[in-house]
């Protein structure tokens, strides 16, 4: 599996232009598929409009000690964008300020950036109800310098939330790369060992499963059963919930479909599992995403399709949140993946 | 019209079925929508049990589909094939069980 960046190794797909031409050209050019756009018009939802902001979620920078295969954010150790501590303070004044309830701190390895716990020290403090670090889990046994992270996220009430594609070995190795099963069980045993994920525990420990191939995540339910009876038995670990998010056909993921030759077949499963009651609770009507250069974005995936925000205020210096909220959110192909089935969102299935 | 017998692309269009036959069409598929229900059996259970079929009626379509559905659900490698010995092993044995019969006519023409 590789080791590098599509970006580090120049990969067409690493350009975000040609990554939106693939995904309104072909089968959404020539009408095979309706586009997103028309798509929702058919149930008056166009254009799509934000409703409360519930969640800031930062991108602390794209850095990251993994490079798994289907990874939207093209993460790796080869990516040096990373947040500085002026961006950091500009969020700060932004999270002492808004109405949101959740603030989600993601990545690449958030905990990579050299800033990551004074910013979690001061992020904490601005009292935020729910306060989510995306941690990939290895990220606590790869350095040292990271073992004590367990303890970190107890002192802080952090809510922890990481990836877990499958409870069998192979199947997680394949798609987060060779070792990853061991480190990560390892890992979920030492946040078990402070509280975290034990039941009636407030220390919050949740995990993403997404599925490894070209196929859609099954019921999140159902997964959420079958992973906690599994990692219960075999290595003795607690969790509270599963989320199952669909993965979106973006960077690596769109290479992976298109080498794969399943891009096709996948935006036909898409669009064939298409729920408009999904799109009434898609995560961009209730989420903003800021970037590691304090750029902002509907949501995650736009900002990797590096489509900012359609509002006078595109930067987090420039934070005025009534305005902000009243804008029309940037759409395309790729949105199909927050609307298919259940729907799929930071937080999981949506509807 | 295709040159081939089977198209892949053809699963997509098995809806359209109803579209010659509209009322029998959809009574067909509420009732495959309800048989794959959650029920006395799991919805992951009958999963496995519609890919060992699938292989036992060779139909490629179902192939597909189950094989998909197994993935969605987080059916591992393993257990999809044992789903498909549990359906070989069945046809196999309803092929030699025969040999009884064999046994029997042989026995009573040349016994």
């Amino acid at each position: 599996m590789a080791t590098k960046s599509l970006k580090a190794r120049n990969n067409d797909i690493a350009n975000t232009a040609r990554q939106l031409e693939i995904l309104s050209g072909g089968i959404f050019a020539n009408g095979e598929l309706p586009t997103f756009a028309d798509k929702i018009k058919e149930t008056n939802q166009f254009p799509l409009r934000p409703k409360k902001l519930e969640i800031l979620q930062i991108n602390l920078g794209y850095m990251c000690n993994q490079v798994c295969s289907h990874c939207h954010v093209d993460a790796g150790p080869d990516r040096k964008e990373i947040m500085t501590i002026e961006t950091m303070n500009e969020c700060l004044d932004v999270i002492k300020k808004t109405e949101a309830h959740t603030l989600d701190l993601t990545g690449g390895a958030p905990e990579m950036n050299p800033n990551f716990r004074w910013f979690v020290e001061e992020a904490s403090k601005a009292g935020i109800k729910d306060f989510i670090v995306r941690s990939n889990l290895t990220i606590i046994r790869a350095n040292k310098k990271y073992h004590d992270l367990p303890e970190f996220f107890k002192k802080h009430n952090v809510h922890v939330v990481s990836s877990m594609p499958h409870w069998t070995r192979g199947k997680t190795d394949k798609q987060r790369g060779n070792g990853v099963f061991d480190k990560s069980i390892k890992a979920l045993q030492e946040l078990n060992a402070v509280g975290y994920g034990m039941p009636n525990s407030d220390l919050k420990l949740d995990l993403v499963y997404n599925p490894s191939g070209a196929f859609l995540p099954g019921d999140q339910m159902a997964l959420e059963n079958d992973f906690k009876k599994a990692l219960k038995a075999d290595f003795d670990i607690d969790f509270h919930s599963l989320f199952a998010i669909t993965n979106l056909p973006i960077s690596r993921f769109l290479d992976y479909l298109i080498a794969s030759e399943n891009y096709e077949d996948y935006m036909y499963s898409l669009v064939e599992a298409y729920n408009p009651a999904a799109v009434e609770n898609v995560m961009c009507t209730n989420t903003l995403s800021v970037s590691w250069d304090g750029n902002l974005y509907d949501c995650d995936f736009n900002q990797m399709l590096n489509l900012k925000v359609n509002s006078k205020v595109k930067h987090i210096s420039e934070y005025n949140e009534a305005l902000l909220q009243d804008r029309n959110i940037i759409i395309s192909q790729h949105c199909y993946g927050c609307t298919a089935g259940a729907g799929s969102s930071c937080q999981g299935v949506v509807a | 019209m295709s040159k081939n017998y089977y198209d892949a692309a053809d699963l997509r269009k098995f809806g359209k079925i109803t579209e010659w036959s509209e009322e029998l069409g959809n009574k067909f598929f509420d009732y495959y929508g309800k048989v794959f229900e959650e029920g006395a059996l799991t919805a992951r259970e009958k999963s496995l049990i519609a890919l060992a079929v699938a292989h036992t009626e060779q139909c490629p379509y179902c192939i597909d589909a189950y094989t998909k559905d197994g993935l969605q659900r987080g059916i591992t490698k393993p257990e999809m094939m044992e789903a498909i010995h549990v359906g070989a092993a069945i046809k196999s044995g309803a092929t030699l069980v025969h040999g009884v019969q064999m046994m029997n006519k042989v026995n009573k023409l040349d016994g």
